[in-house]
């Protein structure tokens, strides 16, 4: 019996062995570099870049590999635990203070003085959105985006609206000026008759002025309502960043939310069950359901990609403020502390950082590379393509940007603000729910 | 019978593969969770021990009494629909069919992924370009957001999965059936007794134990409920689907509090034993009417 039970065992623990000891991505031999993105579309343009490293540096190998949004940071988490985390990855704002606070990632002020690298370079303000707060630079700026408003040219002419027109709008959270105006007369019911005229029936639209984003927001609606509420002179924070009081108290942003969620009553923006029911804000603008759809810069691809469907992109309206405003986001890349290369780790990160690989990016106009050089060439690249980007890059321009709020408890914080908005944009609560909201995010900090 | 010593060895020999992985991959993570549910754990870095803290927390979490009402209300509109049209099914094909054809076709949503399921009845049923609202209007009926409502989102998601499991549980129920005696419903036959009579009060009894095994089996899977959320609606519109498990993964996973969410799972585990116990002894499964 002895015989059998120890071959048994011993049949076993390759088994059980072989299930643990997945290849760490970190390791690959130490003149390997495992690169992770999450943006399929972006994977092209990288590959160009790691192709021209490569040639350049011989001795290194960049090894790519891509996985979807909603995979992609359980990926990194249970990585950073398992040690087997990629050498250099695709940094978000949302996730980097938590890594960094948690030692995860290597800070690059050594290399980058080493080095001399310039980080003046990037458009303004991006390269300081990854300095922590500890006072280290946790990534070097890849990349920006903004938020504008799409429109559907046919809707538009239909309307007897000219399409520079679009770049006059006003907006306030008493009657919407002249942007509510446009909203409503762009909403048509199935009888024809459209939102400002006599006779309009709301309760059966056939195309809303507006379209609403199928997500909650996360408390940042960056491209849902931050446009209006950022344009009052409201701020999300006390500072940012690395703010520790939120400010959804405010009356300011409360009103702005009042105006939205009114233009749901008024019949001019779907209701939040029907924007919830099954198909994305940018699949209903690509189907006709919307005239005029608020996204950002990413979602260029999908709203000029529908079949019959032609578009065009203005900026944001000019709001109380005297100003536009949007949202300024940008990605960085990082390296993982628990990497074995970290030399070739950080030559990948200069190079992916540099105008010679951003324009490379910039030739394949998927994202707005963040070194201005870089971004001419995307600029020439979309406009090849029919799309005009100053809607987005003018906000930079113009000063109407605003960063990303950059804090501590960014999870906890969307975890509680997003269905509080949901509350309010579905009518269970009013926008002044948001108080207590408020208090218990504030709380999150003591 | 009484094995000799020598079959008990080869037995336990049997078992080992199957013992190693229990202990591996279900007792070992158990006691693990159970230890993390007294600690504050971010997953990043070492455990620390907070004692019940957890367990006082989840006591006042709002959120979490809301998820478990919640994942209460899917599983009682899933079990009951579920069960009656699986019996239903399993009846009809017991007293009219021994077709294979149709039994493979009842098993064919069982055998579609899970997420797939959710998904295309996801796009179906948009309020404005979903197939099942352009039918309801052709009908005059008004659209209806079945996801989207706070009202309709639970029962929505607990029927899609009903279409998916029915055709299993009723195989599930029509396996019991067969073990049935021909021998009763010939004598039920010959004393004239209609098929509705036939059903109370000669299927329903003889097949309680395995009612009973089908009910522990499917309510045990139906608290599970995740996937259909998680690729939906995520937990909203508000709160309206933030069921259990989903509430613990955003816990864990996006919030990374690991601490809070192992104490959630333990609570959760206490709740499921209960509740199987209670089956168990309301529905007398150990013994059977067929004596």
């Amino acid at each position: 019996m002895k015989f059998p039970k120890l071959a048994a065992i011993a049949a076993l623990i390759p088994l059980a062995l072989a299930g643990c000891a997945g290849a760490p991505a970190g390791g690959g031999g130490s003149n390997e570099v495992t690169y992770w993105l999450w943006d399929a579309n972006q994977l092209p343009a990288y590959q160009a870049c790691a192709d021209a490293f490569q040639a350049a540096n011989p001795d290194t190998k960049v090894k790519i590999e891509q996985f979807g949004w909603a995979d992609y940071w359980n990926k990194i988490t249970t990585g950073l635990v398992a040690g087997t985390a990629p050498d250099v990855f695709t940094n978000h704002l949302n996730y980097y203070p938590t890594y960094a606070s948690k030692n995860q990632l290597v800070p690059l002020d050594e290399f980058v003085q080493r080095d001399a690298v310039p980080t003046d370079v990037y458009a303004e303000g991006l390269a300081d959105l990854w300095v922590a707060q500890d006072g280290k630079r946790y990534g070097l700026p890849k990349d920006f985006d903004t938020v504008a408003l799409f429109y559907n040219k046919k809707m538009l002419a239909d309307a007897g609206v000219a399409e520079a027109d679009l770049a006059k709008l006003t907006w306030n959270p008493q009657d919407g000026g002249s942007y509510e105006k446009l909203i409503a007369h762009l909403t048509v019911d199935a009888n024809g008759v459209r939102g400002d005229q006599p006779g309009f029936d709301k309760s059966k639209v056939a195309v809303h002025g507006l379209g609403l984003d199928e997500n909650n927001g996360a408390g940042v609606g960056q491209q849902m309502w931050s446009m209006y509420a950022l344009a009052t002179g409201w701020t999300y924070t006390d500072k940012n960043p690395w703010g520790s009081k939120f400010n959804y108290d405010d009356p300011r942003f409360q009103q702005a939310l009042g105006w939205f969620r009114g233009l749901i009553e008024k019949g001019y923006l779907p209701s939040l069950a029907t924007a919830r029911s099954g198909t994305s804000v940018n699949d209903g603008f690509g189907a006709g359901k919307y005239a005029l759809s608020t996204n950002g810069s990413w979602m260029i691809g999908s709203y000029f990609g529908y079949d019959g469907v032609e578009a065009g992109v203005a900026p944001t309206p000019v709001g109380p403020s005297g100003k536009r405003a949007t949202i300024f986001n940008g990605l960085a890349d990082s390296i993982y502390t628990g990497t074995d290369n970290r030399d070739g780790a950080w030559k990948w990160v200069k190079y992916l950082a540099s105008a010679e690989c951003q324009k490379k990016v910039g030739e394949q106009a998927v994202v707005f590379p963040a070194i201005p050089e870089a971004l001419a060439v995307a600029k020439e690249e979309f406009a090849a393509k029919g799309v005009d980007i100053t809607a987005f890059t003018g906000a930079v321009e113009d000063g109407a940007t605003h960063l990303y709020p950059i804090t501590d408890h960014a999870p906890e914080i969307a975890a509680l603000v997003g269905p509080a908005v949901d509350a309010v944009l579905s009518f269970q609560a009013d926008p002044s729910s948001l108080t207590e909201i408020n208090e218990q995010v504030n709380a999150l900090f003591r | 019978m009484i094995a000799r010593r020598g079959e008990g060895r080869v037995a336990l020999l049997f078992l080992l593969p199957a013992g190693f992985g229990f202990v591996l991959f279900y007792a070992w993570p158990a006691l693990q969770t159970f230890y993390l549910s007294f600690t504050d754990y971010s997953l990043l870095a070492t455990p620390n021990w907070v004692g019940a803290r957890n367990y006082a927390e989840a006591m006042s979490d709002r959120k979490f009494w809301n998820a478990l009402l919640v994942t209460g209300e899917y599983v009682l509109i899933n079990i009951s629909v579920q069960t009656a049209v699986a019996l239903l099914i399993a009846v009809l094909m017991h007293r009219l069919t021994k077709s294979s054809v149709v039994r493979g076709a009842l098993l064919l949503p069982y055998l579609i992924a899970n997420v797939v399921v959710a998904l295309v009845w996801y796009t179906m049923l948009d309020a404005q370009l979903g197939i099942v609202n352009a039918a309801l209007t052709w009908f005059g009926i008004d659209p209806v957001a079945f996801f989207g409502e706070t009202s309709t989102a639970i029962p929505t998601i607990a029927l899609v999965n009903v279409w998916r499991h029915m055709g299993y549980t009723a195989l599930l129920i029509f396996a019991g059936l067969q073990a049935i005696p021909k021998s009763v419903y010939e004598a039920a036959a010959i004393d004239g007794a209609s098929e509705i009579r036939v059903f109370r009060t000669v299927t329903m009894p003889l097949l309680r134990p395995v009612l009973a095994m089908v009910l522990v089996l499917t309510v045990i899977g139906s608290f599970q409920i995740f996937d259909t959320v998680a690729v939906t609606t995520k937990g909203g519109p508000v709160d309206a689907t933030r069921v259990i498990y989903f509430y613990i993964y955003e816990k864990a996973f996006q919030q990374f509090d690991f601490g809070y969410a192992a104490a959630l799972c333990v609570v959760l585990f206490l709740i499921l034993v209960g509740v199987a116990l209670a089956q168990l002894r309301l529905l007398r499964a150990g013994s059977s009417d067929l004596d």
